[in-house]
């Protein structure tokens, strides 16, 4: 009896829970229309992505472009994953032993002037970044040094052939700075056209743009991804300061910054708004650099360079440092959760990543009285005016050196004097630099350790050719196990042996919005899957 | 008529009156500008905090100690700590340094430079005197601080720059006051004896005309002395002033203000407080100074 009651109970509330269950609302679907607000904390310096690599050009113009293959708007946190944009089928096997790709481009396409994309003008756009004329800029030309040739044989077809087979093309492909632009518009308007002005293929069409106000967007009804976008447009409010930008998202003048906000901001937003806010968290391909300036003494002593490395205690800095800032990850030079990175227990056997920070700087101290500085000296930390994470992580490490005796002032500049004083008038002491990437691809990103007559990017002014041989090694070597070999003895040296400069931690994101705002995924890079063409709102 | 002999008694007790002491004096302004005097004594305290910063203090100004970050103001931190774990109550003890050290060094300059061209220009006169005008009015027709925006974008920033970009638009205003006073010294017959007497324009400028225009110059400076700790707090707080981790209480409000005014308002409370403390307490000693020197206001 008793037994019977069990059963007629039990079977009670799995009737129950099933006709819950069904009624329970489904994975909601994607809804149409609306405009998104968003802020950006950065200024349009043009809008050629070509030339341009900065978050204040991408985010707000992004939308209007498209590129060959892209990084998987589902799936934006795995540094495999790519998916083509205006190729179809998957990204093509390649052939001739890993050295040609042959993609094949949808004929379905039209730039917003009605003009019918072919794939000469995505090989007019692959020329102009390899190869451009002279006097052209090209921002990332570094990054396909392995192209031998792009070739357009049919309106359908666009072939890569390489030198050498490497890891490291595909990758690049998926750099959201190569917008695909028209040949018609490079052959009738010059390669500087796009500097300001805007034609492409993207979700969104360009209406205008107030400088220093907004830039806005409008849904493109032809666009070649079907039953998308989903928003009517969209609104890229311009808002330097963070405060403003806090206030955007709080006030919901804004519903979203794509760049990251300090963990303390998360935390005064979330408890303000509650459930009406979302937070989205993740690593960061960008990392904050100590650039030591080898043309000044005492600074081309590898010996001095080292006791400033092993004067930081990363690992006590990360417990921290990440609770006032927008860093957190201990790694060396390659992005922290690639296969290609260190493991802890390798990193810890680098110079200043040891575990016990008091032998560290005991060997910290015994370096610099070898070097002839018994007593330390002093010196100007150049930084960049911006707070996040530059100012703080500034501070920081002023307090750990002066842990070793040495006394450091801190020189800070606006962005513009601060990058004129790192590439054209090199006065600086020490600096703090960073090596901020988009899509995940070692390989290259570690590119700015090299020589400084080969990397265009490395402001320490060294030439180091052991380095330069090594990273054309693990470029070529098409075994990963062996590549990674290659990189530890890369990492070692850099970073440790030489020193030459040296990665503080690296940054993490943290990007609160509207909880309305749906469909947009957290990439590991500030860069990424800004396209908006999966972006919804629920309102 | 009074006989000699009267003028004689009176002068006797003239010379009988007793001697007043410095206290008695001081009493007696103090009784008279009551204002003057809080905001002396509140200058005065601050010279002190700055002059014994180290001993006043317990903890080390620019030492981070992240085990204690934002600590709320209670006994061990009078005033709470920061986001690097730092005493706000030392800094701003530290930060007094930097404020008067900027402050008095600009003003200084400012009204000292101002008190030499602004004299120069009323003894000379003429077109020198119409041409160095025209340029003062260019340079006060800007705003102190966009004047001092332009100097540190040029120069960089730095407690050298910063006191520079303060000192370069006091220097019109200072001067422009002192030449008012100069124009009507110039016209005194003692000032053409001297031609006469052929001295050197220098010798005229410095030992017959700038001491005689002394109480304009020390009402400037004395009125500049806020301006210059309020400027320097700008340009520290627009991050164009000193830089971290020099404590300045307009850096330490720039650091706080934006991402802890809610969670840790003491943060930004404190250097606020200290800035306009200190800004109130000088442009009230500068008035009392000013109605002490200026003949007009001491007659009424």
């Amino acid at each position: 009896m008793r037994n019977t009651r069990m059963k007629t109970l039990l079977i009670a509330v799995a009737v129950f829970a099933l006709a819950l269950w069904s009624f329970a609302p489904a994975e909601a679907a994607p809804k149409k229309g609306g405009t998104l607000k968003f802020v950006v904390g950065s200024k349009i310096p043009s809008y050629d992505g070509h030339i341009e690599s900065t978050f204040g050009m991408i985010h707000p113009i992004r939308p209007f472009y498209s590129l060959l293959i892209r990084v998987n708007p589902d799936n934006p946190a795995s540094p495999t994953d790519f998916v083509c944009d205006v190729c179809e089928g998957g990204i093509p096997a390649p052939t001739e032993g890993h050295t040609k790709y042959t993609f094949k481009i949808r004929g379905d396409i039209t730039f917003h002037n009605g003009q019918k994309l072919t794939s000469a003008d995505v090989k007019a756009t692959y020329d102009k970044i390899i190869s451009p004329p002279k006097g052209i800029e090209s921002n990332r030309k570094a990054f396909f040094s392995m192209v031998e040739s792009v070739t357009a044989p049919d309106p359908k077809t666009l072939v890569f052939k390489l030198k050498y087979p490497t890891g490291a093309f595909v990758p690049a492909l998926a750099l959201p700075y190569n917008f695909i632009y028209s040949k018609a518009d490079l052959d009738k308007h010059g390669y500087k056209w796009h500097q300001k002005n805007v034609n492409g293929t993207g979700a969104f069409r360009f209406v205008q743009h107030q400088p220093g106000a907004f830039v806005e967007g409008k849904r493109y009804d032809k666009y070649h991804h079907k039953g998308k976008p989903h928003l009517d447009g969209f609104r890229a409010i311009s808002a330097p300061k963070m405060a403003i930008r806090l206030q955007a998202i709080r006030g919901d003048r804004a519903a979203i910054e794509f760049r990251g906000f300090p963990p303390k901001a998360r935390d005064d937003l979330k408890k303000a708004l509650g459930d009406k806010l979302t937070v989205q968290e993740s690593d960061w391909n960008c990392n904050l650099m100590v650039t030591p300036n080898h043309k000044r003494k005492p600074f081309d002593d590898a010996r001095v360079r080292r006791a400033l490395t092993l004067a930081i205690d990363r690992w006590g800095g990360s417990k921290y440092l990440s609770r006032i800032a927008i860093v957190k990850t201990v790694g060396g030079v390659v992005f922290p959760k690639h296969p290609l990175a260190a493991t802890k227990e390798e990193l810890t056997k680098i110079a200043g990543y040891w575990p016990d920070i008091n032998k560290s700087r005991a060997e910290a101290k015994r370096l610099l009285k070898e070097a002839g500085y018994p007593n330390g000296f002093e010196f100007t930390l150049h930084n960049r005016g911006v707070d996040q994470p530059y100012k703080v992580v500034g501070t920081w490490v002023i307090d750990q050196w002066r842990k070793i005796g040495l006394k450091v002032k801190q020189w800070v500049q606006p962005s513009g004097p601060f990058y004129a004083t790192l590439r054209k008038k090199k006065n600086f002491d020490v600096s703090i630099d960073f090596n901020c990437q988009s899509v995940i691809n070692p390989l290259v990103d570690v590119s700015k350790f090299i020589s400084d007559d080969k990397a265009g990017n490395q402001y320490a002014q060294y030439q180091d050719r052991q380095l330069d041989k090594w990273f054309e090694q693990m470029n070529k070597e098409p075994d990963v196990k062996k590549q990674r070999a290659i990189m530890r003895k890369y990492e070692k040296r850099a970073l440790d042996e030489m020193a030459h400069q040296f990665v503080t931690l690296w940054w993490y994101k943290i990007n609160p919005h509207r909880s309305y705002v749906k469909g947009w995924k957290i990439a590991p890079s500030h860069y990424l899957n800004q396209h908006l063409d999966n972006v919804w709102i629920e309102k | 008529m009074a006989s000699p002999s009267d003028l004689a008694v009176s002068e006797m007790d003239f010379d009988a009156l007793p001697e007043r002491s410095w206290v008695d004096k001081i009493k007696d302004t103090a009784r008279k500008k009551p204002l003057g005097a809080v905001s002396a004594c509140a200058v005065f305290v601050m010279l002190l905090l700055a002059a014994f910063a180290n001993v006043i203090t317990f903890y080390d100004p620019v030492q981070n100690a992240f085990d204690s970050m934002h600590v709320a103001p209670g006994a061990a931190h009078w005033f709470g700590t920061d986001q690097f774990g730092r005493d706000i109550f030392t800094r701003i003890v530290f930060g007094a340094r930097t404020a008067l050290f900027v402050g008095f060094s600009a003003s200084i300059l400012g009204s000292t430079a101002g008190l030499i061209l602004g004299v120069g220009s009323a003894y000379f006169g003429g077109r020198f005197d119409l041409i160095f005008q025209r340029f003062m009015d260019i340079f006060i027709s800007f705003p102190l601080i966009i004047m001092a925006l332009s100097v540190v974008s040029i120069f960089g920033t730095g407690t050298q720059n910063v006191i520079l970009a303060i000192t370069i638009p006091l220097i019109p205003r200072c001067a422009r006051v002192v030449r008012s006073s100069a124009l009507a010294i110039r016209e005194i017959p003692y000032v053409d004896a001297a031609r006469a007497l052929g001295f050197a324009h220098v010798r005229i400028i410095f030992r017959h005309m700038i001491p005689n225009v002394m109480a304009p110059y020390l009402i400037m400076l004395t009125s500049f002395l806020g301006q210059a700790i309020l400027l320097e707090a700008s340009l520290s707080y627009l991050g164009l002033g000193v830089q971290e981790p020099t404590p300045a209480w307009g850096l330490m409000l720039q650091g706080g203000a934006e991402e802890y005014a809610e969670s840790a308002p003491w943060i930004p409370v404190f250097p606020g407080l200290a800035i306009t403390a200190a800004v109130f307490a000088f442009n009230l000693f500068g008035d009392a100074v000013r109605d002490t020197l200026d003949p007009r206001l001491r007659s009424e």
